[in-house]
């Protein structure tokens, strides 16, 4: 019997399981590597050249130039490990977070603010606001 | 004989780490979070234990995605403020009861639940926030802490009946050892959140107050609920209060609750607190 997998009409919501942790291995043991700061120092130096060491694919290694952080996690990622990224670019959970949806950090930051996003209408795919 | 006297719930947000260390707690942005826990000083002042029992989960930090624990207990002496990415928190470095955590793993295998022990490994802001938060900035932690870690981060997470059933196998283990002392059993993460996607900020604060209301009084519903619902409901990593639910378990089953704290939002996600005693 398949497993089942009742989280996949959660809309803009990637649950990083079992079959995602499998694809995206390499990808966050690249994001994990930057914990350590002369491993910083050289991606810095040459971001591609720092990838091209680590078994990715393009598109992951793609993803990772353009700091696309949706793109990453279609492609494996996980939030957790990625934030390794985004924090050696010096950059905020907060901030990065407001890159994934679409609207300015001023924006996201004032959503917060005012109670964050609702669950209302944003349960299912498909629900209307 | 080791006694569990009470229970500490509270999310460990790495930015309210990033506020405490860079003395911006009384920003208008900050201070509301940090004046509920205020009351939490004072209790810790009067309730040092001597150990903290505290459940965590790790961010890539300890574990890297080459091994996946979904319970693992330190056992080593100490351990170190991990590098996330901006170097260490300057925070002290985390003493074990490592005597403790020995026998604790020892008896909960004996009690069917397989843990992994870690000998080696650094505490993330999972581990050190909830400490900054109850203890503020001293110069050493006034207490020994065993960490705890679940695994939160590649679904799914473990139920949370086999937490709140860990739970009470953890005060099966806590009170068969042979020394004399205090112990807390400290719950962390949560409340909701959502750290990714489009759907990246969502807060329930609906489903956030159900769940302090009833992992105080009536935890046993609280363990019922079914993995869809943290992710529908509280987002996708407001799954780690399933990580209370250990910490509930270890305790009596009717507490005296000492203290309740909620605030939106911290960063992208709702803080929750709670300070949960086990009647003398």
């Amino acid at each position: 019997m398949p497993l089942k997998k009742p989280y996949c009409d959660i809309p803009g919501t990637i649950v990083f399981d079992a079959e995602m942790s499998r694809i995206g291995y390499h990808l966050n043991q690249f994001a994990a590597s930057l914990m350590k700061a002369e491993n910083r120092e050289r991606f810095f130096a040459d971001q591609r050249a720092y990838l091209d060491e680590w078994p990715m694919s393009e598109e992951q290694k793609q993803a990772v130039l353009d700091r696309d952080y949706n793109r990453m996690m279609e492609l494996g990622g996980n939030i957790y490990f990625l934030a390794k990224i985004f924090s050696s670019d010096g950059l905020s959970f907060e901030y990065a977070a407001s890159t994934m949806t679409g609207v300015t950090p001023e924006t996201y930051r004032e959503m917060m603010l005012k109670g964050g996003r609702s669950p209302d209408g944003n349960r299912f795919i498909g629900e209307s606001e | 004989m080791a006694k569990i006297t009470a229970g500490v719930a509270t999310s460990h947000v790495p930015a309210i780490g990033a506020a405490i260390d860079l003395g911006k707690t009384q920003t208008d942005y900050w201070k509301p979070l940090f004046d509920g826990f205020e009351y939490s000083k004072e209790w810790m002042k009067e309730n040092t234990p001597d150990v903290v029992f505290l459940v965590y989960n790790d961010h890539g930090s300890a574990f890297d995605m080459n091994i996946i624990p979904t319970f693992a207990i330190g056992c080593a002496e100490e351990f170190q403020p991990a590098d996330e990415g901006w170097g260490p928190r300057k925070v002290p470095v985390v003493k074990n009861h490592a005597r403790l955590a020995s026998h604790i793993a020892q008896s909960m295998i004996e009690q069917e639940f397989d843990l992994t022990l870690i000998n080696r490994m650094d505490v993330d802001h999972g581990l050190t926030v909830p400490l900054s938060l109850m203890f503020g900035q001293p110069e050493e932690w006034p207490c020994l802490v065993i960490p705890f870690a679940v695994g939160v981060v590649q679904y799914p997470a473990p139920l949370g009946r086999r937490c709140y059933a860990l739970g009470k196998a953890l005060r099966q283990a806590v009170e068969t050892f042979d020394e004399d002392l205090n112990v807390q059993v400290w719950g962390t993460g949560g409340m909701s959140h959502q750290l990714q996607g489009p759907r990246a900020g969502l807060i329930n604060q609906e489903f956030d107050q159900q769940f302090l209301e009833d992992i105080v009084n009536d935890p046993e519903t609280v363990a019922e609920i079914p993995h869809i619902d943290y992710l529908r409901e509280a987002g996708s990593e407001g799954i780690e209060l399933v990580m209370w639910l250990i910490m509930r378990g270890a305790l009596n089953q009717k507490v005296v609750e000492k203290h309740r704290h909620y605030h939106v939002p911290a960063s992208n996600t709702a803080v929750g607190h709670l300070i949960l005693e086990n009647p003398q």
